[in-house]
């Protein structure tokens, strides 16, 4: 059984604001059956423009009926400009946390405030922006991308916990993979742009890799590694024992040799094989 | 609060004239069955009797009765034992709407490199049997289909299965955990090779298990280790759980007619009511094949986990095939294999019954149900759309 907070329970056992405003100002709707959940929020605004009233329709979980119920809860009395500020965490964090795995049901409240705000002020549907990766769910690369950035997601495992992409068949793994990597690995990038090493120092850190971590492995089938010289970033390279025989040896080069440099010294190493 | 439950596909409560007879095995006669003295010898005879109990609830040997840990591990052995001791051949048949033990397995297989196909069923959850006829071929190691499927309770036709796979001398087993104690099964009439059972779907303890395998089939043991089990399943046996197996596999026995008829009755007459109380819900599976403990009712337009929960504040315990209970996103592979449709598959329960439930249980479901859908329903963005 799902371990839900005293405040989700009881935001599902007594949910608050169930209902559609009649005359609404704003409408957002999310999800769909298909999916297995889906929310309508209506909102109504007061004369100086805050929200006055908000009503929700859920199908779904229980958590998915207590996100609902606490965003309406949460909105209620905001300006736009406050309600717009409100993210899926914040969600979670009112109903004091949700399961890892339910973090899509905050996600799908935050989705349908942004619709019924930008339905307000007669903003074209969205929903075409973008590009379809999860065809189970109908979860685009912008969803994604935005899931990653704002919830510091690292595995497939997470993007499927907050948006449901890559929660179906699987096919669209590699994509969401893609999308991750482009994402943090930007940030890798900008992060080891912060410790420039020397020359002498690159040098240095590429003899200590390869003795420490290649030539051991290397050296299991028999084979062995020796270092002739470093231009800049190419890393020129003699193998050895069976390795120099070996018909494999350029993928040993590359898949291997060069992976591990790059992860233990620094990202735009390029290693090539000298006769 | 006092407790239904409905959910004895998943597990059963160990009935009490089985723990009586597994007790004195825990501090009492706890010696180990193979040692060399009459201490242990007193384990030993009890676990001979409690095999003579299972071989005589399917109609086979008591020597043709290998004692397991629990159904997976009897499935995991009969299917490794079929492509072990057949290794020129790498194809295995199975269905699409087996339970995980078998389902995981064969996709473990297929990754490493076996030929797996998935027999498809129909809008009843009914096999396609010339699909598996023409899917066997001389390359086929296994074919692995349950007897009864857990979520729908569908009866596949497993006599008709094993007389086309005995003609192609083709190993045939089948995954019989839910359907062993509620229907009669005789592996005399029945050409089955190897056959999985779990103790405790029928009021034995969590923990137990066993294998049947035909005497002549070639096997290969999947825990290698002591003699026991005639050097096919090594480890000191569990006695007390073995115990309990055979006195719950004895009492099952005696109950066989109940589950045809009380049990049965109870069944149709919780779906009967609830079908008439309340509207859009369909029963997924086909009706005539089917155990007689189990319904799956799909109620359309509500989410399976919302319903569960709302139903446990009335201490009522069932299942459902809805995604969001189990973690996984899509509701049930079973239900997805029948071709439900969206709007019922994320809304279906299924209640399990057992002889130890009762009429007034029955009622207590009949009445706190329909409130609990409506509500649910209310809730629904889409509940008044489809009404109107």
């Amino acid at each position: 059984m799902w371990e839900y907070t005293d405040k989700v329970k009881d935001h599902f056992l007594n949910p608050r604001n169930v209902g559609v405003i009649e005359t609404p100002d704003g409408v957002g709707e999310v999800g769909s059956l298909a999916c297995g959940d889906a929310l309508k929020l209506t909102i109504k605004l007061d004369e100086n423009k805050r929200i006055e009233d908000a009503k929700f329709q859920t199908f779904g979980c229980a958590s998915a009926i207590a996100s609902s119920s606490a965003l309406t809860e949460m909105i209620k009395g905001l300006s736009l400009d406050e309600a717009k500020k409100i993210n899926n965490e914040d969600i979670a964090q009112y109903l004091g946390g949700l399961p890892k795995e339910k973090m899509h049901c905050s996600v799908m409240g935050r989705d349908a405030l942004e619709k019924a705000i930008a339905h307000y002020y007669g903003e074209a549907e969205k929903k075409t922006e973008g590009e379809i990766v999860c065809e189970c769910f109908g979860v685009t690369d912008l969803e994604i991308e935005r899931a990653v950035k704002e919830n510091n997601l690292e595995t497939i495992e997470d993007v499927t916990d907050y948006v449901k992409a890559g929660g179906g068949c699987g096919n669209c793994h590699e994509k969401i993979q893609e999308i991750i990597d482009s994402v943090t690995g930007k940030e890798r990038v900008l992060e080891k742009a912060h410790k420039q090493l020397t020359n002498i120092q690159k040098i240095k850190l590429i003899e200590e890799t390869l003795d420490r971590e290649i030539k051991p492995a290397l050296e299991k089938d028999g084979g062995s590694i020796e270092l002739v010289d470093v231009d800049g970033n190419l890393v020129m390279v003699k193998l050895r024992g069976t390795c120099a025989t070996c018909s494999a040896s350029e993928v040993t080069i590359k898949s291997y040799v060069e992976t591990k440099l790059r992860e233990l010294v620094t990202s735009e190493l390029v290693v090539e094989e000298v006769q | 609060m006092k407790i239904v439950y409905m959910d004895n596909n998943a597990t059963t409560k160990v009935a009490p004239e089985v723990l009586d007879e597994m007790l004195p095995f825990f501090s009492q006669f706890y010696g180990n069955p193979s040692s060399m003295h009459s201490f242990g010898d007193t384990a030993d005879k009890k676990i001979k009797q409690a095999r003579e109990k299972v071989a005589a609830l399917i109609g086979s040997a008591p020597e043709e009765i290998i004692l397991t840990s629990c159904g997976t591990e009897s499935d995991s052995t009969a299917i490794h034992a079929a492509i072990l001791s057949n290794p020129d051949k790498k194809h295995i048949l199975t269905t699409r709407v087996e339970h995980p033990a078998v389902k995981n397995l064969c996709e473990y297989l297929f990754k490493k490199g076996y030929r797996v196909t998935f027999i498809p069923v129909d809008r009843k959850g009914c096999l396609d049997i010339s699909f598996l006829k023409k899917n066997l071929t001389v390359d086929t190691a296994i074919v692995s289909i349950m007897w009864a499927n857990n979520e729908s309770g569908v009866i596949f036709p497993i006599d008709e299965i094993s007389q086309i796979t005995k003609e192609r001398g083709i190993i045939f087993h089948t995954d019989a955990v839910q359907a062993v104690g509620k229907l009669p099964i005789d592996v005399r009439k029945v050409n089955v090779d190897m056959l999985s059972l779990s103790g405790h779907k029928i009021h034995a303890p969590k923990g137990v298990g066993a294998l049947y395998l035909r005497k002549g089939t070639k096997f290969s043991p999947f825990l290698i280790g002591g003699h026991q089990e005639g050097g096919r399943r090594g480890g000191t046996e569990n006695v007390a759980s073995i115990i309990g197996l055979g006195k719950a596999c004895e009492l099952a026995w005696g109950h066989l007619d109940e589950q045809r008829t009380r049990v049965k009755g109870l069944r149709d007459q919780l779906e009967t009511e609830l079908l008439k109380k309340i509207p859009e819900a369909m029963i997924n599976g086909d009706q005539e094949h089917r155990l007689p403990n189990t319904t799956s009712i799909g109620f359309e337009y509500v989410e399976g986990e919302s319903i569960l929960l709302m139903m446990d504040r009335f201490g009522i315990c069932a299942s459902s095939g809805s995604a969001c209970t189990s973690g996984s996103l899509e509701p049930s592979h079973v239900l997805r294999a029948m071709g439900v449709p969206f709007t019922a598959a994320h809304g279906s329960i299924r209640f399990s019954l057992s002889v130890y439930n009762t009429p007034e249980e029955i009622d207590f479901i009949i009445d706190n149900l329909p409130p609990i859908i409506a509500r649910l329903r209310e809730m629904s963005p889409f509940w008044k759309e489809a009404v109107g």
